[in-house]
């Protein structure tokens, strides 16, 4: 074994892996999610290629219902690194009225799942690298790094290809695809001192500040915009707030938080007592299985 | 003690490991408050009576829940104050072995756990023998159940017994038996009470503090090229993860398999610019010379690494349809993915005794050795000098499935013997060579044979089984660029093509078909078109020149081990 410390390792890894995708893949892209893993896995990717620019998209698939903070925080990023960006709203989604207050999962399906699905066919993309990391949850733990998805872009947990070693098998049929998840080894930790040692910018909700909220079912949800529904009796407080997560303002929890330093936030994690996913409502929806089912269908 | 630790668990079914990891987690307070509180109501209507399940933890898949088993390997990442640890936890049932194999692929450590009522079965020999086989150093044999036995010292010595004859036979080196319960948690992160015969460490303790660095280290440098980075005219890089030795601007290294030799101009360790890398980096290499390399070569100093298309390999098969013999797979080894083929099976190996088995196929789950030969020369080497070299799986074409995986265990290093050859003219081919239809699997294949090189005064069998070629006639290889004259049954020369002259006598190409040439003009013609096909179009060709009956006919048998 090398005497690489376990970060090096980690991200010569992941530097392998991307660079595999691009060798063998035939029209790879890579999901940008505007959170922390996802720009992580950008860095790699920069540094994965230099002095190459990385030879495939970025692709956000937009809910239309992130952080303000977010969309700007992707725009600048896509322009200081000179690096194609493309953006996928699910156009029906919006015309119906789907929204995250009067649809619940359906909402999920139609502007995550479907407007996933929609823009890989809509560009033809063969292999999709995604930031899912295995100790998100118990089904992430279970899959692949390259990890098969059918025409209907399924996930088959029962029948993964066998991965050996660093042998990865790209091979596929026409309207096949890949997903291929290159810090699926990362934990959190592990993210957060990644970012810090290489400096990497990350969204600035990611930092305790003086935010906008309401308390709604045990959750701290902040009021991003005057879209916001509020029911009766709430009413929005300034709260110094983080988020551990990122997604669709009002489907995603904030934590109190003092923590407005990386070496803060680290000390926070390190402490916690929940996992991070717990900030996300849309997991706890629908039970322990929830998102091996969400996956089956196609969710990332 | 530092770094970080990469093992898995194994054994049969309902051993206990997917408990016996959980119970690591829950004692060594490694659950968030929301699993923990998830794990006891998941227990509650669990298959133990409200008892805390730890292997709730671990089965993530409805599958996996619903049936009570591990069907895939699940990857859990814990820290106590002296290690990093990702263990990979993995399916007993044989059903589910290469999903096993996986985790072994991936481990530095295995810990097999053998349960005390049931002692070593078949399922323990065939996990040992597994991860041995992926290149685990390290093992650690942990008697499962010790409570159900009543923490029998006598019987925790019979099995200790078995498990040293397993180890033995199959040159286990570093392995620790430690008697546990995954359940009580006896020995598991705390020293048992009811163990008092038992002197050793507990299994938390012996995982943090064993030390799995490789006294062995591979020799020379070596680097398998991932991608060739070309933002512009004047950069030219070649990237991929150093696998062995360390590397610095100015040393000279060379390029395999073109065998060139050129000097590091600079080097990047990601995007920084460095003097020296090493083993584990990924690095850019710029060479101060234009140099024959692409993906799938290897960049070496020092390292004796092979170009050869032969050579044999253990496999372990993991796909449902079986091993065919002669029908062409996709062998991926290093960055290299290629066509190949399996010659023979040398012989199965019985997980359980180790016997060697003679055989004509090798089913889901069978571990066996065979002979493989590639569409090209590739740089490849032995799985015991330099791992990554000399490990590759094989894909089906049609299916795209993992078909097996294997390690390479001898290169025949000097490629294939030519089959005709004066001086050094060498020419390739098998015109005197048995094709066989085999029934079995409806697929015409090459007998398999002593592989053997005629030179000029050499008779030649010019009637077999399936061809009968004429006294007088000339072969003619584009490939080499040499041709071969056959006079009255002997070699009477072999010479360049640019020296051979056609005479009016029946030419054959290297394979023995007919070459439709009739006349000096066709022969031009024919060769000129040969120079200006590409690989692609390499069929329109031979179809359009050649003729398989006319010297050739095709022969069926159902005997699969002919071929």
């Amino acid at each position: 074994m090398s005497g690489l410390s376990h970060l090096d390792e980690l991200e010569a890894e992941a530097i392998y892996i991307i660079r595999e995708v691009a060798a063998e893949c035939e029209k790879p892209v890579m999901l940008y999610s505007i959170g922390k893993d996802s720009s992580v896995m950008l860095h790699l990717a920069l540094k994965a290629f230099y002095p190459e620019k990385p030879p495939f998209p970025f692709l956000h698939v937009n809910t239309t219902w992130k952080f303000q903070e977010m969309i700007k925080f992707r725009d600048k990023t896509a322009k200081d690194l000179g690096i194609e960006m493309l953006e996928y709203i699910n156009e029906d989604g919006v015309k119906q009225g789907i929204n995250p207050f009067d649809n619940g999962s359906a909402y999920t399906d139609i502007m995550k799942t479907q407007a996933l699905k929609q823009a890989l066919n809509k560009y033809g993309f063969t292999a999709a690298f995604g930031g899912g990391r295995r100790d998100e949850e118990k089904s992430r733990a279970k899959e692949r790094i390259f990890s098969f998805r059918n025409e209907n872009h399924a996930w088959d947990p029962k029948n993964q290809r066998p991965e050996m070693w660093k042998l990865y098998n790209t091979e596929i049929n026409k309207g096949e695809s890949i997903r291929v998840f290159p810090i699926s080894n990362w934990t959190e930790k592990d993210i957060w001192q990644y970012i810090k040692r290489e400096n990497i910018p990350i969204v600035p909700l990611y930092f305790a500040k003086e935010r906008p909220v309401v308390y709604r079912d045990g959750n701290i949800i902040m009021v991003d915009d005057e879209r916001m529904r509020l029911k009766p009796g709430e009413k929005p407080e300034m709260k110094k707030v983080r988020f551990r997560t990122l997604g669709c303002y009002p489907l995603t929890g904030g934590i109190l938080s003092e923590a407005d330093t990386l070496d803060a936030i680290i000390e926070e994690t390190l402490s916690s007592v929940e996992s991070e996913r717990t900030s996300r409502i849309i997991d706890s929806d629908g039970g322990t299985a929830s998102m091996e089912k969400r996956k089956r269908e196609g969710y990332f | 003690m530092s770094g970080l630790l990469k093992f898995i668990t194994c054994g049969s079914v309902d051993d206990g490991k997917s408990t016996l990891i959980g119970h690591i987690l829950y004692d060594s307070k490694l659950l968030y408050a929301d699993q923990e509180k998830a794990l006891i109501l998941d227990s509650k209507v669990g298959s133990r009576g409200g008892a805390i399940d730890y292997s709730l933890l671990l089965d993530g898949l409805m599958a996996e829940r619903e049936q009570g088993i591990t069907i895939d390997v699940a990857y859990r990442y814990f820290t106590t104050d002296k290690r990093s640890f990702i263990v990979a936890d993995t399916p007993g049932h044989e059903e589910y072995t290469r999903n096993m194999a996986v985790g072994a692929s991936f481990a530095q450590l295995a810990i097999i756990l053998v349960d005390a009522k049931q002692g070593v079965l078949v399922q323990t020999r065939r996990h040992s023998r597994i991860c041995a086989l992926m290149g685990i150093h390290h093992f650690v044999f942990a008697v499962n159940k010790m409570d159900l036995v009543g923490y029998s010292e006598d019987r925790f010595n019979e099995i200790v017994k078995d498990i040293n004859e397993l180890s033995e036979s199959l040159g286990l080196q570093d392995v620790v038996i430690i008697p546990v319960s995954a359940t009580e948690g006896d020995n598991v992160t705390v020293k048992s009470e009811n163990t008092p015969w038992y002197t050793g460490k507990t299994l938390l303790d012996h995982l943090e503090t064993v030390d799995v660095t490789e006294t062995e280290s591979e020799t020379g440098f070596y680097m398998p090229v991932q991608r060739v980075c070309r933002p512009n005219h004047e950069f030219r890089g070649f990237q991929g993860q150093i696998e062995s030795g360390k590397i610095k601007v100015g040393q000279t290294i060379t390029t395999l398999p073109s065998n060139e030799t050129a000097t590091v101009k600079s080097l990047l360790n990601g995007s920084t610019s460095v003097e020296e890398a090493v083993t584990g980096q990924a690095v850019t290499i710029q060479l101060d010379r234009e140099v024959d390399v692409s993906r799938g070569c290897v960049l070496t100093d020092q390292a004796q690494l092979s170009v050869a298309k032969s050579f044999t390999a253990t496999l372990l098969w993991m796909d449902d349809s079986r091993l065919t013999l002669g029908k062409e797979y996709l062998v991926k080894l290093g960055t290299k993915r290629i066509p190949g083929l399996i010659r023979s099976i040398k012989y199965k190996i019985d997980v359980n005794t180790g016997e060697h088995i003679s055989a004509d196929y090798i089913a889901k789950n069978e571990i066996a050795l065979c002979e493989i030969e590639l569409a090209e020369k590739i740089v490849l080497d032995e799985f015991k000098k330099h791992k990554t070299l000399g490990e590759m799986i094989l894909i089906d074409r049609v299916s795209h499935m993992t078909s097996a995986c294997g390690v390479l265990e001898t290169v025949e290093n000097d490629g294939e013997k030519p089959y005709f050859q004066k001086d050094d003219i060498k020419v390739g081919g098998y015109v005197f060579e048995e094709f066989y239809f085999n029934l079995e699997n409806a697929m015409m294949s090459k007998a398999g044979s002593d592989k053997k090189t005629y030179h000029v005064g050499d008779e030649v069998p010019v009637v077999g089984d399936s061809f009968k070629y004429p006294e007088y006639f000339d072969i003619l290889s584009v490939d080499d660029g040499a041709a071969v004259l056959i006079r009255d049954g002997q070699v009477e020369d072999i010479q360049r093509i640019e020296d051979y002259r056609y005479m009016g006598l029946p030419v054959v190409d290297e394979r023995g078909m007919e070459l439709l040439v009739k006349s000096r003009a066709d022969l031009a013609k024919f060769l000129e078109e040969a120079a200006d096909i590409t690989p692609e179009r390499r069929s329109e060709l031979h179809n359009k020149w050649l003729r398989f009956e006319t010297y050739r006919k095709v022969v069926c048998t159902d005997n699969f081990w002919v071929i």
